[in-house]
């Protein structure tokens, strides 16, 4: 017996630990790794919440046709967007690396070379 | 019942850490490898909450694919250590803060919150199971799993254009 409580904060912290990444780091591969955390932070609670509601079904939003599994399909829906996202971040990073030998975001800042 | 608290503190402190660890490392491919430690330990937690098949594809997808593909962007661009460089000033006075302040009343509220919001544990029925996810997607969601496949493909095919040698 865990409280859902718990998990939330997990969630949050990753998710804040994620938006300091994003904000402080400057390698630009770095910063696409911190996207990554995000996105797990954020299925860490719809795995919560649906395993919340399928325990606690009174708490349902009624009239809505909720199925507590519902939240694991999300988080297969969000991996499939984050690898489709990972091979395109991925190849821009590739062809940004080539025209202009640097990782760091500070010196992109051109959108054309 | 008290192994699952155990469990989820310890798999739980191992995320945080792994995370932060991403944040202090200079080197990218040490970030990478603290992600794979995060994404592990989140399979971990998955299974705590009874989500078998999203457990297993969290090690498969992104712990095994995704980050093999970061590993590999990391290595074909030999990339080094982070260079040290000013960035942007609003990011620093005016993002830090506000993130501070959104996890600090997420904790807050959710600590308040604890005793009405409840306890979660393992359900002793099929909730989670593979073929229940799988009628759901195949029949309920069919529509959007179509749209995936074909986002997927698009992805691909931008993917490989992007990566191509410009021809001379």
């Amino acid at each position: 017996m865990i409280p859902l409580s718990w998990y939330l904060i997990l969630s949050g912290i990753l998710f804040s630990l994620g938006v300091f990444g994003f904000l402080l780091k400057r390698n630009i591969i770095t910063i696409f790794m911190s996207i990554e955390l995000m996105l797990n932070a954020v299925n860490l609670s719809f795995v919560a919440f649906a395993n919340y509601w399928n325990t606690h079904p009174g708490t349902l939003p009624s009239g809505a046709g909720v199925l507590p599994l519902s939240g694991h399909i999300f988080v297969f829906f969000v991996m499939v967007v984050a690898a489709a996202e990972a091979a395109v971040g991925l190849a821009i990073i590739i062809s940004v690396f080539r025209t202009r030998e640097t990782l760091n975001v500070d010196r992109v800042n051109l959108l054309k070379l | 019942m008290f192994i699952h608290q155990f469990l989820f503190v310890v798999f739980g402190l191992i995320c945080v850490a792994g995370a932060i660890n991403l944040l202090v490392q200079r080197h990218p491919i040490n970030s990478a490898l603290s992600l794979v430690v995060v994404m592990a330990s989140l399979a971990l937690i998955y299974l705590l909450l009874g989500a078998e098949f999203v457990a297993a594809i969290q090690l498969i997808v992104y712990a095994g694919a995704i980050m093999v593909l970061f590993v590999f962007v990391i290595m074909l661009l030999n990339a080094g250590a982070e260079e040290r460089s000013r960035g942007s000033q609003i990011a620093l006075f005016i993002g830090v803060p506000g993130v501070v302040v959104l996890a600090t009343t997420v904790a807050w509220l959710m600590g308040q919150s604890a005793n009405r919001l409840g306890d979660v544990s393992i359900s002793p029925s099929d909730f989670g199971e593979t073929h229940a996810i799988a009628r759901l997607l195949f029949r309920d969601f069919l529509l959007p799993f179509e749209i995936t496949s074909v986002l997927i493909l698009i992805a691909i095919m931008g993917a490989v254009v992007l990566g191509k040698k410009e021809s001379q």
